[in-house]
């Protein structure tokens, strides 16, 4: 348990501005190009819209079909010699029922020199970490933008200095990581959260709160069909426990669950979760092996700061079968095992899991994709299924479709608060 | 795997270069004849050390519609293994920045590494797709990959002409059991050893593409490379075109430009 837990200040709207200055800092880097070449601008602009197949299960959350509009713009200029280059991509969301999720992030705004045997990068950027499909469990600069999208794929920016080093014996990343980004969760009338909303007043460890400075190292190899990282990190959790809002209900202080849980049931009327950032120390270890059609892959944490130290990995393979049907097309088969130490009681809903899934490649000109897959629980009936599609439409517009599912979760289950939240979703985006 | 076509033909080998003189000798076989004639054309596209090019890739199926694709491509020659190339997408704009890092090898598969930049995932993949179609074009990966002289057996045809030119027929054959073709035809210029012509065999042996290549321009003194390249798929109907510009050798690459972070920097 954290020895002091500072309570969050109010004046988080003093702090916002910290971004604004931010941006002013960078777009004055757009000076220091000599030579730079002309501003190249991309990006994309999309109209998404979310139907749920049943009704919510919670106070305040809307029955209506989700409209989404967003905007991701990208300007990028770099100098004649191509060794510094400027980058900001901002990025915006605006819901049509959610007001928590319209919002506007920060994805990438940063100055990078680059030689050849290293690279400086300054500001916000994001960075992968990791080789498996169904989770990620080493990826752990950037914080999550939960309200995205519940796979969690979606990273918000993170302010950063990273220094490079490319040698024969491997890449050294090192980073700085000044800034601690919120996870966003769904608001009180948005689908796909807890029976609770989470109340937007974090509640941090260290009394830095969330100017703490956090560190991470990366080392990563190419050893012949082999590619391995080893990284670490100590700061900040991006991985939150939520716990009960003392406020409402004084007489539980305490996490709501002592695993740190997603609180569930018995809740007075007008409560919330806070998230709780406690200050945890990560090893990583990610581990492709790449054998023709076969590849093997091994994604291995421990992590320390979050009551008892934990392990978690997920192992698995992806093997793929080339023009299948006497066509072009190819099937990819990924089976992978994720496991979490802290087992059922833990917060983890894979504690014992087996991803299936399958990836169809159509290989033709609209690069038409498809991946299916599903989570199955090996010590319940719990399921989450997912199939998602892609094709480009003509030369600059690209239409998607999502289903996801969840299905047999017992009340136990962590992702319990879910069960009624199967939806249906189709984007269409213009890149420009 | 992408980088330069069969342009590049052939790379580096044995210098059995002394076999060069063009009067083979009555006692030679077919097949060595043919050996000959495929190492005397790696031999004469040897030392560009690195260039790099603009690609502009025309996409058409049997109606008529086309899709365009646009990248740019490095490619760095080894002494004493295959290529190492670097392609980056520009367009259609939803793959835009999306790069692909190929460490090609004579003999095996070789290494790749895709870049994806909406993710910033760097990913190892599989490079045994050896026949698949590369973007969606009638050129597959075994098609725009660097080309080793090992890759193939060799067979002599016939002395004859193409488009006024006197041209040496030869059939090579793939010895990857992965490749798409049981072989290919193969018409080159006997002045220069420049590649006119390809005819495609699947592999049912059944005639399945042709591949043809106009506006060689020489470069150094030294290196052709083809202005165009034309490939079009007799059982479909459809066809992709090459354009290739900006064309510029020994720009100075070195082995430190192809790595993971460069891939994952270059636009």
């Amino acid at each position: 348990m954290p020895t002091s837990i500072a309570r969050p200040s109010r004046e988080r709207a003093d702090r916002a501005p910290s971004l604004a200055k931010l941006l002013a800092v960078a777009a004055s880097s757009l000076l220091p190009l000599p030579g730079a070449a002309a501003i190249e601008v991309g990006g994309y602009a999309a109209l998404e819209g979310r139907v749920f197949a049943e009704d919510p299960s919670f106070a305040g959350q809307s029955d209506d079909a989700v409209v989404s509009l967003v905007i991701e713009p990208e300007l990028y200029r770099e100098s004649d010699d191509g060794d510094s280059s400027f980058l900001f991509k901002p990025f915006a969301r605006i819901d049509s029922v959610d007001s928590d999720r319209t919002h506007f992030d920060v994805r990438e705004l940063y100055w990078r020199r680059s030689a050849p045997a290293w690279e400086l990068l300054i500001g916000v950027s994001k960075v992968f970490w990791g080789v498996t499909e169904s989770q990620h469990l080493v990826d752990i600069v950037n914080q999550t933008d939960l309200i995205e999208n519940p796979d969690g794929e979606d990273k918000l920016g993170q302010p950063m200095v990273k220094l490079s080093l490319i040698r024969d014996w491997g890449i050294v990343d090192v980073f700085a990581l000044p800034g601690f980004r919120e996870r966003t969760f769904p608001g009180v009338e948005g689908r796909l959260r807890a029976p609770l909303p989470v109340a937007d007043d974090p509640i941090y460890e260290s009394s830095a709160e969330d100017t703490h400075l956090d560190w991470a190292v990366r080392w990563s190899h190419v050893l012949g069909p082999l590619d391995i990282g080893i990284s670490h990190f100590s700061g900040t959790s991006r991985e939150p426990r939520l716990i009960l809002d003392p406020t409402f209900a004084p007489s539980k202080a305490a996490p709501a669950e002592p695993n740190g849980g997603v609180a569930r049931g018995g809740l007075s009327p007008g409560s919330a979760l806070l998230p709780l950032y406690e200050q945890i120390d990560q090893t990583g270890l990610d581990l492709q092996g790449t054998f023709g059609s076969w590849l093997l892959k091994l994604e291995a944490i421990s992590r320390s700061g979050q009551l008892d130290r934990f392990a978690a990995t997920t192992a698995g393979f992806e093997y793929t079968f080339w023009g299948v049907f006497d066509s072009n097309i190819d099937l990819g088969a990924v089976v992978e095992h994720l496991w979490d130490e802290r087992g059922e009681r833990g917060p983890s809903p894979f504690q014992d899991d087996l991803f299936v899934g399958s990836r169809l490649a159509f290989n033709d000109t609209q690069d038409t994709q498809i991946l299916a897959g599903a989570i199955l629980d090996r010590e319940s009936d719990a399921n989450l299924f997912l199939i998602e599609a892609s094709r480009r439409l003509g030369s600059s517009w690209v239409i998607e479709a999502e289903l996801r599912g969840f299905s047999g979760l017992p009340p136990t289950d962590p992702l319990a608060a879910l069960r009624t939240d199967d939806y249906f979703q189709v984007s269409i985006q213009r890149h420009f | 795997m992408i980088h330069h076509p069969i342009l590049r033909t052939f790379a580096v080998t044995a210098l059995a270069v002394a076999l060069l003189a063009p009067a083979p000798s009555a006692a030679i076989t077919p097949e060595e004849r043919g050996l000959e004639i495929a190492r005397e054309r790696d031999r004469r596209d040897l030392g560009f050390s690195d260039f790099t090019a603009e690609l502009v890739m025309t996409l058409r199926n049997s109606h008529g519609e086309q899709s365009v694709r646009s990248l740019s491509s490095s490619t760095l020659e080894q002494e004493t293994d295959g290529d190492k190339s670097l392609v980056v997408f520009d367009s259609p704009k939803d793959i835009d920045g999306t790069a692909l890092l190929t460490f090609s090898h004579k003999t095996g598969d070789d290494d790749q590494w895709l870049y994806l930049p909406a993710l910033k995932r760097v990913k190892r993949i599989s490079s045994s797709n050896k026949s698949g179609p590369f973007v969606g074009s009638e050129f597959a990966y075994e098609d725009i990959s660097s080309q080793e002289v090992e890759e193939y057996t060799y067979k002599y045809l016939r002395d004859d002409q193409l488009d006024g030119r006197d041209v040496f027929v030869i059939e090579q054959y793939p010895t990857d059991p992965k490749s798409g073709y049981t072989r290919q035809i193969v018409w080159l210029d006997q002045d220069e050893y420049r590649v006119w012509k390809v005819d495609f065999h699947d592999r049912k042996d059944a005639p399945l593409k042709t591949l043809t290549y106009s506006g060689y321009q020489q470069y150094l003194d030294k290196h052709w490379r083809p202005d165009r390249m034309e490939m079009v798929n007799h059982q479909t109907g459809k066809s992709t075109v090459l354009d290739w510009t900006a064309y510029t050798f020994r720009t100075g690459l070195q082995d430190a430009d192809f790595n993971r972070a460069t891939l994952a920097r270059a636009r």
